[in-house]
């Protein structure tokens, strides 16, 4: 279109549009200041130079491009201290179970007799454990398997919940039943107990092997989110309105429906991680989790409860990586929902 | 800017569209839904035809089957628990409609038909667009779904078919999500996703109801005037008889899912004949005629669990007799293409 504002005011202005240039005002008048712009990170720099047509106020030549329910949510999210501190903890805990090696100060499997049980000390940051080992080093690699078990049992458990949710939701009738009773069965076994049941008859764990168990075990409910936020969503016009554009299922599913009801699986999700990882810790606590010479978090406070009283630095140092860890994805759950849940602000 | 034409295949569901029918004809149309409480009759025996820039309105009071004929039409009526009962749906010739022996009921099986030769204008836009989206990617989506279009293209038509429904600098505002439109740009924006296809047929389903009155008019007015000019049919279902009197060519007046009258647009405004007609008339201010108080319909419009026997409209017309309940009166003609389903019409006449 034209550049030339005299052109656009006179097409605005004449006959079968009447005041269209003053709705137009109005909606413009809608927008957020121009200091929220630059959030949007590299695609704000595309400048929106809108024309001045009569009623609009002086100095808005530049608007929000970013405002989606994400973008809304990013600027709100920005400004949370919760949210900044949960953020910034769980990425500095990915980066150490991604690279433990770089954090640590000693092999943990590379363990002393002569140094068993030493206090807390330069050399040894945590001290040592009865084998003598750094307990230092050991917290930090115990990081990788809490970090990974906690993100893969997410990940596979988000999908089956999405994908059985939204199937469940969105076609109804008897695939619905069927969904609904399988989920219902399921939420009668304990994930802990289960997982003592199920796992005690393996005999040698790792971690896959107590993942696949908490993914079968820890799927329903989050399924039971996705399905009714899916029937929230399906109820909207603008399902009804894709479908009679001529849009497909799957398409009204992949396209219309889920990126409408994903914001509450997100905050679950995320709050989940720390449920999974808090699970196994205690699965491995109770001896059917990880096996040693795993190193876990779970492994170490389980070994730590016989020299609780000679020894206590043995349970606080993983219990403490522990707590901050289950924490920090709660807190981030918690900030994400205040953010991308409005009614709930 | 080009009025794109857009080429569509005439094969609809293994039928041949013929060029030469009707653009649409329904013909007693039935639709209920079964839910726990009973079957909610919502159309019984709906019968219209439609022609190449014809303006069909369909008038009826909340929960009188108006829209609920238009999903049927559409294939998007929510099965269960909606089901086409009885009738045919026919899109130039070829059924849309066809009987499912399982279930005794009628599936829509020509979904090629919607969005290319049915289109839909939703009532509400804020809630009929979606809100994670920029209309620019929702009307371009029309594009990408039915013509494979690349996203430079689809966003390029977008512009297009938004400058086309008259949204000031479209190029600018096609990354703007619905909630930064007013209400009238959202409605053009839905109008823009309906017609991208260049449908023959495209429904509106009460387009102005949620818009102030000086937007109303100039919607119906682009309307109109994208209907001159690419000769598509439409089908207004509205409440509003101020937006009837303005824009169609025939009226159908519904009331509890069956037709109560049907006629051409001055027969309807200047010889009502049925008195639900009559009422709807006497219920609003007519600048062409004065009155002191206007008359409202007395009663509520009936419950469609279980709708009144023989004439539904009985309890609260002025004309029953002891035979309006026991008589569902069919529809007869009045004059020519002017017929009312009352047994005292020429007494609703009379009074006029």
């Amino acid at each position: 279109m034209s550049d030339d504002p005299s052109k656009e005011s006179q097409e605005a202005n004449d006959g079968t549009i009447g005041d269209e240039s003053h709705l137009y005002a109005d909606t413009v008048g809608e927008h957020l200041p121009v200091d929220v712009v630059t959030a949007a990170g590299d695609e704000s720099t595309e400048k929106h130079q809108f024309r001045q047509t009569p009623g609009v106020a002086v100095g808005l030549d530049e608007l929000p491009r970013n405002a989606s329910l994400w973008g809304d949510a990013w600027r709100q999210l920005r400004r949370q201290p919760i949210f900044l501190i949960s953020a910034v903890i769980i990425v500095v805990l990915i980066i150490i179970s991604m690279f433990p090696g770089f954090f640590a100060t000693h092999d943990p499997h590379q363990c002393n007799l002569i140094d068993s049980l030493l206090k807390p000390s330069s050399e040894h940051w945590f001290g040592t454990d009865l084998q003598g080992c750094d307990y230092y080093s050991r917290t930090i690699y115990g990081t990788r398997v809490s970090i990974s078990i906690g993100i893969i049992v997410v990940f596979f458990v988000s999908i089956i919940a999405i994908v059985g949710g939204s199937v469940s939701g969105y076609y109804g009738g008897s695939v619905d039943s069927i969904i609904g009773r399988i989920t219902d069965i399921w939420f009668v076994i304990p994930t802990i107990l289960g997982g003592i049941v199920i796992l005690s008859l393996v005999s040698t764990r790792g971690v896959g092997t107590v993942s696949l168990v908490l993914i079968v075990l820890g799927w329903a409910t989050l399924l039971r989110l996705v399905r009714s936020s899916v029937l929230a969503v399906k109820a909207n016009d603008y399902v009804d309105a894709a479908r009679a554009m001529g849009a497909s299922n799957t398409r009204i599913i992949v396209r219309h429906v889920l990126p409408n009801a994903i914001a509450p699986v997100i905050i679950v999700s995320a709050i989940y991680v720390g449920v999974i990882i808090a699970a196994e810790a205690a699965l491995s606590f109770l001896g059917v989790g990880l096996q040693l010479p795993a190193i876990s978090w779970g492994l170490m406070i389980s070994n730590a409860q016989r020299r609780i009283i000679t020894a206590p630095y043995l349970l606080v140092f993983p219990g403490a990586f522990l707590t901050l860890t289950v924490f920090s994805f709660i807190l981030m759950g918690d900030a994400l929902r205040d953010a991308l849940d409005p009614k709930l602000r | 800017m080009g009025f794109l034409r857009v080429k569509k295949s005439e094969d609809l569901g293994g039928s041949s569209a013929d060029p030469t029918a009707p653009l649409l004809e329904v013909d007693n149309l039935h639709v209920e839904f079964r839910i726990e409480d009973g079957t909610v009759r919502a159309v019984n025996g709906l019968s219209y035809t439609l022609g190449r820039g014809e303006t069909l309105a369909i008038l009826g009071e909340s929960g009188s089957g108006k829209s609920v004929s238009a999903q049927a039409v559409m294939g998007i009526l929510d099965t269960p628990p909606g089901f086409v009962t009885q009738g045919s749906v026919k899109f130039r010739g070829v059924d849309l409609l066809a009987l499912n022996k399982k279930s005794k009921t009628y599936d829509h099986v020509v979904p090629e038909v919607r969005g290319t030769r049915i289109a839909m204008v939703f009532q509400d836009a804020l809630t009929a667009l979606n809100p994670v989206y920029t209309v620019g990617w929702q009307i371009g989506e029309m594009f990408r779904v039915h013509q494979g279009a690349s996203r430079k293209e689809a966003k390029e038509k977008a512009i297009e078919m938004m400058e086309r429904v008259k949204i000031p600098s479209a190029r600018e505002r096609i990354n703007s999500y619905p909630h930064e439109f007013s209400g009238g740009m959202r409605q053009r924006v839905m109008i823009a996703m309906a017609l991208s296809m260049d449908p023959d047929v495209i429904i509106a389903d009460e387009p102005t109801t949620a818009l102030d009155v000086t937007v109303q008019s100039q919607i119906m007015e682009l309307l109109a005037e994208l209907q001159r000019e690419t000769g598509m049919g439409m089908i207004l279902i509205t409440h509003d008889l101020a937006v009837v009197a303005d824009v169609a060519d025939r009226v159908v007046v519904m009331y509890a899912g069956r037709e109560m009258e049907t006629a051409e647009i001055d027969d309807i405004f200047h010889l009502p004949s049925h008195p639900y007609t009559l009422g709807l008339m006497e219920s609003i201010a007519r600048p062409d005629v004065h009155v002191d108080r206007l008359t409202p319909i007395p009663g509520t419009p009936p419950d469609l669990l279980a709708i009144p026997s023989g004439c539904p409209f009985h309890p609260r017309c002025t004309y029953a007799t002891e035979r309006c309940p026991k008589e569902v009166p069919e529809l007869e003609s009045v004059n020519g293409s002017h017929s009312s389903a009352c047994f005292y019409w020429k007494e609703v006449q009379v009074e006029l």
